[in-house]
This record gives C-alpha cells, structure tokens and sequence, in this order.
C-alpha cells in the first residue's frame, strides 16, 4: 500500500491573540505546529500501513521551515517526505492550494515511480478552518473521497473501507482505489516518536518540489496557482463582539421555562 | 521556562518527545503515585520503549548510546515532571556501569544486551548497608569462595529500583583482613536462591522512586559473575563515581525548573493589595536570585557533562557540581514555596512536593558533606 498524508504547519492558535485596533492574528512569538488533524491522518496512515504494509510519504507546501512538520512526520514513522514550496505557490486560496497540491502528489508519484492507493490529509487547517482542501484535492484527481473519517476498518489491494463521523454516528464506506481520506479527530492520539526515528529524520534529506520543476515536467498550470489562480478576495476579517448578556429564563416548571424560551426567540426572531 | 543555549537541536528534539510523553503519561497522575509512593514502572517501561533502553550502553552491546550530555538534558526533562519518575529511569543501568569499566568482553556482551529494548532488565546498584553509607568500604556483606562459586551473604538497603529490577550488582567484601582492597563485585539475579526483597522505604521525598533492602541470604553466584578481579571492587565503584558524580545530580535542574515556572506564573496572578505580586519587587528580586542559581547550576552540570564526554573525570568539578547544584536547588524551591505562601504548605497545590523531592539531592549519592570533605583534601592535599 502506496499511502500518502498531506501535512500543513500552523501558528497554535491556542497561543494566538487578537490585535485588538487591526483585528488581526498577532503571531509574533507564537509557535509553529503540526496541524492537529494532520497529525490524526498521520496516525491513521501509519495504523493503515501497520495493517497492510507499504509505505507512508508525507507532503507539506509551505514556506522552507515547514520542513519542521515533514522531519516531525518521519520522526513517527513516515518513510520519507517531500516540501512543496516556491515564491509562485504563496498567497494561494484553497482552490489554488488543492490544484496544487494534487499535481504534487503527482510530482511525487513521478519521483518515486509508484502512485499511491490513498491519500490522507486532515479535514481543516486550524489556522484557516475552511475544511475545502481535501475535497477539491480528491475532485482534481477524480478521485473517490471519503471525509470526516475517524478509522480505517480494513483495506486491501483494491479497495478501503472507513469509519466516518456522521452527525447521528457513522457510517461505515467503502472505496475502491485510488481514494482520498480527509481525517476528523479520531479516537486516538498520534503515536510518539522514537529515538532512532527522530535522530535519523533530523539527518534526512527532503527533497524539495519548486513550481519550476513542476512546469518543466508539464505537471503545472501556473495560472492556476498563487494570487492569480486564487478566486477567493478576503474583504475583511474581524473579531465577532462577544455579547456577555445572559438572560436565565426560570420559569415555575420546566415546560413553563421551555415556552418561555419559544416565545423569547421568536419575538427576537431568531426562530 | 529559560533554557540552556548550547542544547544541539538532537537533544532539544529528544527533551521534546519526554515532555510530551510526560504531560500525557505522568503529570495526570504523578500527584496519586506520589500520595501513594506507587513507582509506576509500566510508564517508566512505556517510555523507554520509545528507544530509552541501555540509554548509557554502547551500541555494540545493544543499548542506545547517547553521550553523557544529551542523557543529563533527558534525565532534567524528567525530573520536570517528576523526580522520582527521572530516578526509577537513571537507574535502569546503574548496575551496569562496573562491568562497562572493569567486566570483560564476554559479561559486557551477555549482560549489555540485557538492558536493550529486547532484554527491558532493570539493573541496580547495592552498595549502601544498614552501617555504611558514605563510608562504603566498611561492607559486612561477605562472599565466600566455594568451588567455581561464591556464596553472598549480607544486607543492602536503599536500593534505588530494588523491588523492580532484575539484576543487582553488589558490593561484598572477600578479605575482610583487607579493608577496601578486600572488597569485590558481582552480578546477581533476583530469581537466585536466597534472594529477597526486603521493605519499600517510605520516603519523604522522590516517592514515585522504589526504595528497598535487599537481603542475600546464603546466595550462591558464579565465580564468571564477578565482575574483574577479585578485590577490585571497591576502586571500580570510585572510578564509577567519578563518571558518574558530574552529572547525577541533574534532574535536581529539572525540578528547579518546575519550581521556577511555577512560582513565576503564581507571583504573575495572585493578587494582592489589588496588583499581581509579581509587581512587587520583594518578589522580583526573590525570582532573580532564584533563576541566578539555577543558570549556574545548568551551566555547571553543561560543563561537567562536557568534561565527561571528552573523558576528563576531574573529581573536584564533580564534587563542586553536586554539592552547589542540590544546595541550590533546595533553596530555589524553598523560595518559590516562600512565593506560594500558604498555598505552598498545601498538599492540594504542586509545590510542596517539589520542596520535598528537591531534598534528597544533598543527601543522596555522597552528601554535602561527603563532597565538601572531598574537595577541600583535593585542595590542600596531602599535608
């Protein structure tokens, strides 16, 4: 099993403050991290090759030091790893960024002179929490996907079945390969490093796919990349206002308080 | 938390995954085990499986192999955590050691493999007995030659990892008309006849760390397990210490550190006389002296380690490096407890923990004094 797990670095936005005069993400001194849904995909990689065998290679566009995410990701286990990055990548929306990284998974295919069966990536960024990536990585590729998935239920050499999050439960689907899987938080935790594994990925060489090597295969449309391949136009950003007023609605009985709350809302016109 | 500069990137990555693992496996429930003095030796185990078996052992033995450095900056992550957590983990090979120095190629290849990841043995050292501490060449433990054997008959006690190890390496006098050129050492195993475990010591402090005698009781070991010649014991046991001594008090670091972030994060929110007293320079100028002391001290145990690592054993760095580091360490605690007032007198709150783990650190593998003795005959010499 050829498996592959699109990686992203992010500022931790648990540590992240809001300028409160220019509404924006003040990331001075915050630090980077693995995304966190990255890291449940990257766990659910690793158990999918302890199950079928094969290999896992993870992926990262970004700037140079999102390396720090690919040396994490081969400290737990990914048998190699590959940087998307060049000046023609940045500014990227997520249709530009799953264009793009679709051909990457292409680049990396042609690199290692296998294609992979599945390609995993959390379900959102948590610097950007648009959820859009996976989908429209799998809708370039026309490839079969499958979200909010929290479980490989078993896999073999031609088709994967997965445990999804539905809002009532889960369903469980099957696919046939080559499928993306973008991953929700899962019931376990992304394995730890081991000493050997993190000692060899800090000497690893990763290799580095520039945009200028993708247009001299005819692996890319440039066009579609960056600022220019980006449809989306960020107008504004703010911080919401936090209301703090809090009605308590106490009624004599329960049902009395619940009718209560039907007529408050609807007078507000919430409902 | 300030941190030491010079850590390579290697051994800021290895302190990574022991925090991590710690806050996940240990700070949960380090404040039970502690209550209950329970040594969690499966965590411990759990941990090592991340590849921290035979830290300290060559690799041609099987064991991992890191430079004395990175294993004094893994053993201070620890300690952050929890003390006696970073003593159970420290003495995994402490009884190894001897046969490293004076075993031949035959016991280092049987025995070393033993501490891998395949083998996960836990080895430790018993030299201390009911009557002799700091003095440990007065040994009453006896072995006796019979055949190709020697039958040990004797008391150990403060046996760090006691009650959990597999191996023991003991000290045992076989010329008493010798005095220490009398003394020997040898490798034996728990399941041998006539060994028992004794008592798990209810300590004040490092609770987490199993404490225990060790009664040998007519034990009969083999002559191949001595470890070099016969009488020989005691000079191996020194020149372990003098590798050994620089950098063993380093988890005392680890939980100055613990005790530093802890009393800056208090004096920053607790409010009194309507500001955070971390406003107050009373507090201030007590937080200054208090990282003051630990930057020394990390910086002291950084150039010991390095001594260590070039293969200078310099007995007088080592002695100044583990007196002045657990005497300041104690008192880094003792002010940050000051800090907490009487939140720090209280059970409920992290601090009066640290206060009694930080005390064993001058008590413990040659004491204050004991060093102090040391480095002043070093000083004035033979008169």
């Amino acid at each position: 099993m050829n498996i592959a797990v699109c990686v992203k670095q992010v500022p931790d936005t648990t540590q992240v403050k809001i300028d409160p005069v220019t509404n924006t993400l003040v990331r001075e001194g915050v630090p980077s991290i693995l995304n966190p849904f990255d890291g449940f995909a990257l766990e659910m990689a690793l158990r999918m090759k302890d199950l079928a065998g094969g290999t896992v290679t993870a992926i990262s566009m970004g700037p140079p030091q999102a390396e720090a995410v690919l040396r994490e990701s081969m400290a737990v286990g990914a048998d190699d790893a590959y940087l998307v990055s060049g000046r023609a990548f940045g500014g990227s929306d997520t249709l530009a960024t799953s264009y793009i990284l679709s051909r990457a998974v292409a680049a990396v295919e042609e690199k290692r002179g296998a294609k992979f069966d599945v390609v995993f990536c959390g379900k959102q960024a948590i610097d950007g929490d648009t959820g859009q990536v996976g989908p429209e990585m799998a809708e370039h590729m026309d490839y079969a996907q499958i979200t909010y998935a929290t479980e490989v239920v078993s896999c073999s050499d031609n088709k994967v079945r997965i445990r999804k999050e539905t809002a009532d439960g889960y369903d469980v689907l099957e696919a046939a390969l080559p499928v993306v899987v973008s991953v929700t938080k899962t019931p376990f935790e992304l394995r730890f490093p081991t000493v050997k594994k993190r000692l060899a990925a800090n000497r690893a060489q990763i290799p580095v796919i520039t945009p200028e090597d993708m247009e001299a295969q005819s692996l890319i449309d440039l066009a579609r990349c960056g600022l220019k391949g980006s449809p989306t136009k960020v107008k504004k950003s703010f911080t919401p206002v936090r209301n703090k007023v809090c009605n308590v609605i106490e009624e004599d009985s329960l049902s009395a308080s619940a009718v209560k709350l039907i007529a408050v809302l609807s007078n507000d016109k919430k409902i | 938390m300030s941190q030491y500069q010079l850590m390579t990137d290697d051994q800021k990555d290895l302190c990574a995954i022991v925090h991590d693992f710690c806050k996940k496996k240990v700070d949960p429930y380090v404040a039970e085990w502690d209550e209950k003095s329970f040594c969690p030796i499966d965590t411990v185990k759990e941990l090592m499986d991340l590849g921290f078996w035979g830290i300290d052992v060559p690799e041609e033995y099987g064991g991992a192999d890191l430079d004395v450095s990175t294993i004094m900056y893994i053993r201070m992550a620890m300690a952050y955590h929890d003390a006696g957590f970073a003593n159970t983990f420290s003495a995994q090979t402490f009884g190894w050691k001897p046969v490293l120095l004076a075993g031949s190629e035959e016991q280092k290849k049987k025995w070393g493999s033993l501490l891998s990841e395949q083998g996960r043995k836990f080895w430790s050292m018993c030299i201390t007995e009911p009557q002799s501490g700091s003095d440990a060449g007065n040994c009453k433990t006896k072995a006796v030659k019979d055949g190709d054997d020697y039958i040990i008959t004797g008391n150990k006690c403060f046996v760090t990892n006691g009650g959990v190890a597999d191996l023991y390496t003991v000290t045992a006098c076989t010329d008493p008309t010798k005095g220490t050129h009398g003394i020997s050492l040898f490798i034996i195993d728990r399941n041998m006849p006539g060994v028992s475990v004794g008592k798990h010591e209810n300590k004040m402090g490092i609770r987490t760390s199993n404490t225990t005698d060790l009664a040998l009781d007519e034990v009969r070991v083999p002559a191949a397990n001595m470890i070099g010649e016969e009488g020989t014991g005691f000079k191996t046991i020194m020149k372990m210490l003098s590798r050994t001594r620089p950098t063993g008090v380093a988890p005392a670091v680890g939980v100055a550190e613990r005790a530093i972030d802890l009393a800056v994060e208090y004096s920053r929110n607790r409010l009194s006389f309507g500001q955070p007293i971390g406003k107050l320079e009373g507090i201030q100028f007590k937080l200054a002296d208090m990282e003051m002391k630990l930057e020394v001290s990390r910086s002291q145990l950084a150039y010991s380690a390095s001594l260590v690592d070039k293969g200078i054993y310099d007995t007088l760095v080592g002695s100044c490096t583990k007196c002045f580091v657990s005497e300041a360490v104690l008192d880094i605690c003792l002010q940050a407890q000051q800090i907490y007032g009487g939140y720090g007198f209280s059970k409920e709150y992290p601090l009066e923990k640290l206060v009694r783990d930080a005390r064993i650190y001058s008590i413990y593998e040659g004491s204050s004094e004991i060093q102090r003795y040391i480095i002043g005959k070093t000083l004035v010499g033979k008169l």
